[in-house]
């Protein structure tokens, strides 16, 4: 009996230890040996002792400052302009109508497209030379792919943006629109007899209903762009660029010796991430609490 | 008026849907097309040869991401289910530690552990093999699995289990024809949750892989920054041929599995 009460307790703990190990070891395990190796820690070039001089070499950077600042504002923008779009459709998509099923379809269609495949089409849409050019020489509004606005490799990044916006708004979305399809009208529906308008109903009923998934959502939107390389890589400017790009740019140089260099700006980066993920989180409880 | 407003919303969500893909289709067939023309001057088949002959190393591509995808799958399933089962139905000292062990992963940038990973992989000889890229992709698949999954069971009861187990069902019995069934659909968004993380996966293959393990992504690279848009495109279809199946056959899911995506509320 004491046997069987012991398999009881440790089976929960059994279930969850082949997930947690293969966690702990593989992305826990990469995060030490990276932070060890920021702090100088690098044997294969035999360098055992610890100094933060690499974490010094990047905070006296000029560019570090200018690709973390871009970074920041790609996620930032993108984030927010997605949360946003992803709110306003999914209320027009929540309410059954002819064909809804179908627009829904549509709707969710980027979700399981690559980042990559969305970046080609992205370019062949918005380059100088690209489609929706051609329709505005067809209007007869350029005359030249030259007087067609710049929106790839530009400073604003503007088609790594519309590449996001479009891969992220379903994926916020389908959220909400899952959460709004699982309330129901009942709650709206006695808001309305007690005579709130339109956006009251919205502000004070749909909206605190909804937040905590389009927290999360946005917070998982928001470490994807802010940790993401190929897609600033292929439509960003050179410079600045973002500080995955340049992170992962030193770390792949043959100059071995730069490697702790790359870690530093990586767990920088990782860090500012967390907090502020962690910012973000407490205004956000803030927001819904008042 | 509020008609109008949707109509015009649906149009639109069908126009920027489609807009990056459908041209890719016409690019993928086109030998001459050049400003300002609305449509190629001369059609060709010739980007499609290139997709179809070895030199283009598009089918080792495919074979290699789908079949790394599988794997990842598969695995993540192994060792997602039973966690994400047990975080959701059972009580257990250092489960709330657990709980965010599992989802860090998902809200923390994976560079630094990506590149420390390489090291270590280095030394024990999994870089450029199949085995280290399964197991970096493990690392944001994992995450997604549990909890996508443990939501799918934090609504499921475990009556019917105790009814099939009184009735003499052995533990396989009551997995594959009581738990399996109330879970599927769950499971299925799941799946293609893990499948597609993996297949889209770039830097982290290319820094494990090492240029030995050649995926689609890595095919499909070059061409976007190059100029031979057929090319490109012709490649990028077959990139996202499966993925569109994947949707296609998880959409109803997708649609009416409000607990899966309410998942994603609990981060």
């Amino acid at each position: 009996m004491r046997w069987l009460s012991l398999m009881e307790k440790l089976r929960a703990p059994l279930m969850v230890l082949p997930a947690v190990a293969l966690v702990v070891l593989l992305f826990f395990g990469g995060l030490v040996v990276g932070f060890s190796q920021s702090l100088g820690y690098f044997p294969a070039i035999g360098s055992f002792d610890l100094t933060l001089r690499y974490y010094g070499d990047v905070l006296t950077d000029n560019t570090f400052f200018e690709s973390l600042w871009q970074t920041f504002r790609l996620a930032l923008l993108s984030t927010v302009m997605s949360s946003v779009l992803a709110i306003a459709l999914a209320l027009v998509l929540r309410n059954t109508f002819k064909g809804s099923r179908f627009f829904t379809f549509m709707f969710q269609l980027s979700i399981p497209i690559p980042h990559l495949v969305a970046a080609a089409g992205i370019v062949l849409l918005v380059s100088q030379s690209g489609i929706l050019a051609r329709g505005a020489y067809a209007l007869g509004l350029i005359d030249a792919p030259r007087n067609f606005p710049v929106m790839v490799f530009d400073r604003p990044g503007t088609a790594i943006q519309l590449t996001y916006l479009w891969k992220e708004v379903p994926f916020i979305g389908i959220v909400v629109l899952a959460i709004l399809q699982g309330v129901g009208p009942q709650y709206e529906e006695i808001a309305r007899t007690l005579g709130a308008n339109a956006w009251q109903r919205f502000r004070y009923v749909l909206l605190p209903l909804i937040l905590p998934g389009v927290l999360s959502t946005s917070i998982i939107v928001f470490a994807y762009v802010f940790a993401s390389y190929e897609i600033p890589l292929l439509l960003g400017v050179r410079h600045p660029t973002t500080l995955p790009v340049l992170a992962f740019q030193s770390y792949q140089d043959p100059d071995l010796s730069l490697r702790p260099q790359a870690m530093a700006m990586s767990i920088i980066l990782t860090l500012i991430a967390i907090v502020l993920l962690i910012v973000y989180k407490r205004l956000a409880r803030y927001a819904v609490n008042s | 008026m509020q008609k109008i407003i949707r109509w015009v919303t649906m149009v639109l969500i069908v126009i920027v849907a489609l807009a990056p893909i459908l041209p890719q289709f016409v690019w993928s067939f086109s030998h001459r097309w050049l400003f300002p023309s609305l449509l190629p001057s001369e059609w060709s088949i010739e980007p499609w040869e290139y997709v179809l002959s070895p030199s283009s190393r598009v089918g080792e591509g495919f074979a290699n991401s789908l079949s790394i995808a599988v794997v990842v799958s598969v695995l993540s399933i192994l060792v997602g289910l039973p966690a994400a089962r047990a975080l959701a139905l059972h009580q257990f000292r250092g489960k709330v530690v657990i709980e965010w062990l599992l989802m860090v992963p998902i809200i923390v940038p994976g560079i630094v552990a990506t590149m420390g990973i390489h090291q270590v992989f280095i030394r024990l000889h999994l870089t450029d093999s199949f085995i280290g890229v399964c197991l970096v992709h493990l690392i944001p698949c994992i995450p997604y699995m549990v909890l996508v999954m443990s939501s799918v069971f934090a609504n499921y009861g475990t009556e019917l289990e105790d009814t099939a187990r009184t009735l003499g069902a052995g533990p396989f019995a009551v997995f594959r024809f009581v738990t399996l069934p109330g879970i599927f659909s769950g499971l299925l968004v799941a799946t293609m949750f893990t499948f597609l993380i993996s297949w889209g996966q770039y830097i982290t293959t290319l820094l494990i892989g090492g240029g030995t393990i050649i995926t689609l992504p890595m095919v499909l690279f070059p061409f976007i920054s190059g100029t031979n848009y057929s090319n490109a495109a012709a490649i990028s279809l077959v990139f996202v041929a499966p993925a569109v199946l994947v949707l296609i056959l998880t959409s109803r899911q997708l649609g009416r599995e409000s607990a899966v995506m309410g998942g994603f509320g609990k981060l």
